[in-house]
Parts: structure tokens; sequence; C-alpha cells
């Protein structure tokens, strides 16, 4: 596979050929932010964090979606991309509840961390605290949509690599919910192996296991690496 | 094809789907094309006909409800019933409203309106008023409104919004 050299916020690094700008950033020590992108998955552009400015086109691309070329030049933090996530970040903040006092992954979440590495202190949007449900119908697992940012992870995960595709999004626009099987309580989920690999990439606290207290509620995603290594290389890394 | 038999033996509409889906081969890719069959003959899209789509394309339940609730022509109820408000303000009551209401309820055999008594609208030149399917009729007769009943029944009693 050959090699291609960028430039990505002043530096030069390399990358293999049909990397993202995303992947070959992040290999190299430059961590853009994101939320819907998830090492192991396949990538779908829905977020919108990671978008960067590339020399010479006038939209912004997301990283995860853009794949390097020779002698790109990338910038992934300037203040017109910060002011964007910030934004961002304020409109997934308003459009359900994203009250962290009260959530099992207080201190662990991934959009709780993104709003304080920029900055996000208070939400300019008018909140729209829609009452959502609670699905508790699973044994070990809860799903509370008011938390879920619609990143879509859990649906690929379940399909791409426990392969039950238990979740989908039905809907759409502000009306968008993920779903088990035809919308029936995750409990009832013919297809659900009770895995909980959903419940380990979901960045928020939308999906979590029952029983959990705030301390101990982590999630791990390492595992991912593991598994599709093992699965795409038959390499069981330790 | 004799319809008694048939109606016996199997429900049509069931074989006509199956027809529709083995002209597309059976494929996952003609989902929305299957969906849109399956409304035509049914008339909305109830759960056990998505879980049979489901089965027969060999998709995932929850990805055929997430494209079928993607699209807005789709529905997963029976089409709404029909209604008819008949005006009994001073004027339309004067005008005949409660002949026309009696003219309504007459025909609602199966009981499959909603048929409800209006107050005054403030259209009392136009007496009497019945916004049927929710569009308003004005200087009503009750000729008029038994040929548009008739209008309604001949179209097979399709909701007001039916293949929208
Ligand atoms: S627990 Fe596993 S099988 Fe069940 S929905 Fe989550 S990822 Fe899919
Ligand atoms: S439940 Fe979690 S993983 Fe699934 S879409 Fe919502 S936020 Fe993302
Ligand atoms: S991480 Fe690229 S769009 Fe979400
Ligand atoms: S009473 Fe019917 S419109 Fe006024």
């Amino acid at each position: 596979m050959s090699v291609r050299t960028l430039e990505v916020d002043g530096k030069m690094i390399t990358a293999l050929e049909g990397q993202t700008i995303f992947s070959a950033a992040w290999d190299s020590g430059i961590h853009i932010p994101r939320l819907c992108h998830l090492g192991g998955l396949s990538d779908v552009g829905a977020c919108r964090l990671c978008l960067v400015e590339i020399e010479g086109q006038k939209r912004l691309q997301p990283s995860c979606m853009t794949k390097v070329a020779e002698d790109m030049v990338v910038r992934t933090n300037t203040p017109a991309l910060r002011a964007h996530r910030r934004l961002i970040v304020e409109l997934l903040l308003a459009e359900r509840n994203h009250v962290c006092s009260v959530c099992v992954l207080n201190g662990a979440c991934e959009l709780q961390d993104l709003a304080a590495q920029l900055g996000v202190d208070h939400v300019r949007l008018r909140p729209q605290y829609p009452k959502l449900e609670v699905d508790l119908s699973h044994d070990r697992f809860g799903l509370d949509h008011n938390r879920c940012i619609l990143c879509t992870r859990c649906v690929r995960v379940c399909d791409e690599v426990e392969g039950a595709h238990t979740w989908d999004v039905a809907g759409r626009g502000k009306n968008s919910r993920v779903i088990t099987d035809l919308g029936e309580p995750w409990g009832e989920s013919a297809s659900c192996t009770s895995c909980g690999k959903c419940v380990q990439v979901c960045p928020t606290g939308a999906l979590f296991s029952k029983g959990k207290t705030v301390a101990d509620m982590r999630k791990d995603r390492g595992f991912l690496r593991y598994i599709v290594t093992a699965r795409e290389k038959k390499l069981w890394i330790a | 094809m004799s319809l008694d038999n048939a109606a016996q033996m199997t429900d049509p509409r069931e074989e006509a789907l199956e027809r529709a889906m083995a002209r597309y081969q059976y494929s996952g890719d003609a989902l929305i094309e299957v969906l849109h069959a399956a409304q035509q003959l049914y008339g909305y899209l109830s759960a056990p006909l998505l879980r049979k789509i489901a089965r027969r394309l060999m998709l995932p339940p929850s990805r055929v409800l997430g494209v079928a609730t993607f699209y807005h022509l789709f529905r997963f109820a029976p089409a709404q019933h029909h209604s008819a408000v008949v005006c009994l303000g001073t004027a339309c009551y004067a005008a005949g409203g409660t002949d026309l209401m009696a003219t309504l309820r007459r025909q609602d055999g199966d009981g499959g309106w909603t048929i409800e008594a209006g107050r005054c609208v403030g259209s009392c030149g136009l007496a009497p008023i019945v916004i049927y399917d929710g569009k308003p009729m004005s200087k009503v007769t009750r000729a008029q409104l038994e040929a548009r009943i008739k209008e309604t029944h001949d179209s097979g009693n399709t909701a007001p919004d039916a293949g929208r």
C-alpha cells in the first residue's frame, strides 16, 4: 500500500492511501473532536464535529469521511472550526435532556467531555426538553432516549460486529428515535443477544447497564479494536 | 377465479404481496417498492405485515421499520375515519341542520364515522354548514349531502388522506 504525505495543523504526517484524515491525524497524535466516529465501525458522518478545513476547498469536510491525498494541507483547530463545534454541541445539548447531574454516566460521558473541552459553559439556544421514554424492559440494560444523540454507534456495532442488527433509527427530524426490531420494548427483542456491545460504545448515558451507580458505570471501547483486529487480521492483540 | 373460493382459501392480498416480492426476486434493495405494494393492498403497514416483509426479504426488522418511518407516505395505523361536523348554531339549525344530522346518522351503519354537532362557525349567511372530512360545505341540501356520502362510499370508503 502506498504512503501519502500531508500537512495537518502545520505538521507533516504520513498516512496510508485510503486512510481518512481523521484516522491519519489520530495516528500522529492529533485528536480531532468526534462523536459518531468510533474506530472499528464504519463511518457515517452524522455528527459533523470532525469538520476540518482543507486548503483549496471552500467547504468544510468531515475528516472521518474524507480520504487523505498527497500534499493536502489540513487545519483541524481554527477559531472558526471551534465556533462551529461549540454550536453543534449546544444544539445537541438543547435538543434533548442532558442534565449531567442526574445521569449515570456523569464524569465519563463523551458529550460532557467535549462540551468541557470546547468551553461550552452555557447553551445559547432554547432547550427543547422533550419528555422522552426510558426503556427498562431489558433485564440487563436500559435506554434513555432523552440522552440519545442519534450518533448510530449502537446501530453499527450491533450490525457490523455483533451481527444482530437489533437497532435502527426510525422517524425523521426531531422525531427520530433509535428502535429495537419493530419498535417493541428492547426486552422483547427477538434479535438481541444481550451482548452489551451497544452499551459499551454509546458515547452518552443513553444506553447503560442496569444496577450501576454513577461511580461504576464506565464504558469500555477498547474491546472493539480487539474484536475487529481478530476478525479482520486473525490477530488477537493483548 | 371464484372469489368465494379464493376468500376461503387464502387472502388474495397475500398472494398479491407475494407476487410483488417475487417480481423483485425478494431483494432487500426493493424494500421501498415492496412497502408500497403492501400499503396499497392493506391500506396500512401493520406490525405483522412489516415482520413478514422483513422475513421474506431477509432484512432486520428494525431496518424495515426505520426505512418505512422515514418516508411520509407510509402509514402504520388504519386509515382515519370520516368525520362530519354539522353546524347547529341558530342559523344552521333553522336552515335544516338537524335534518342533515339525521341523514348522516342514518348512513353511518357500521359506526365508522365521527359525527358531531358544532356551534356557529361564523358563516351564517351560508347556512346550513357541514364540515365534511375537514372541508366546509355551504348551503347544504339533503340531496347534496347524500350525493357526497355516496361518493365517499363508492371511492372504497378510504380515508380523506389515503394515498398521500
Ligand atoms: S446487546 Fe448486543 S445484540 Fe443486543 S442490541 Fe446491544 S449490541 Fe445488539
Ligand atoms: S443510543 Fe447511544 S449509541 Fe445509540 S444512537 Fe443514541 S447516543 Fe448513539
Ligand atoms: S465524527 Fe465525523 S461526522 Fe461524526
Ligand atoms: S349558525 Fe351555522 S354558520 Fe352560524
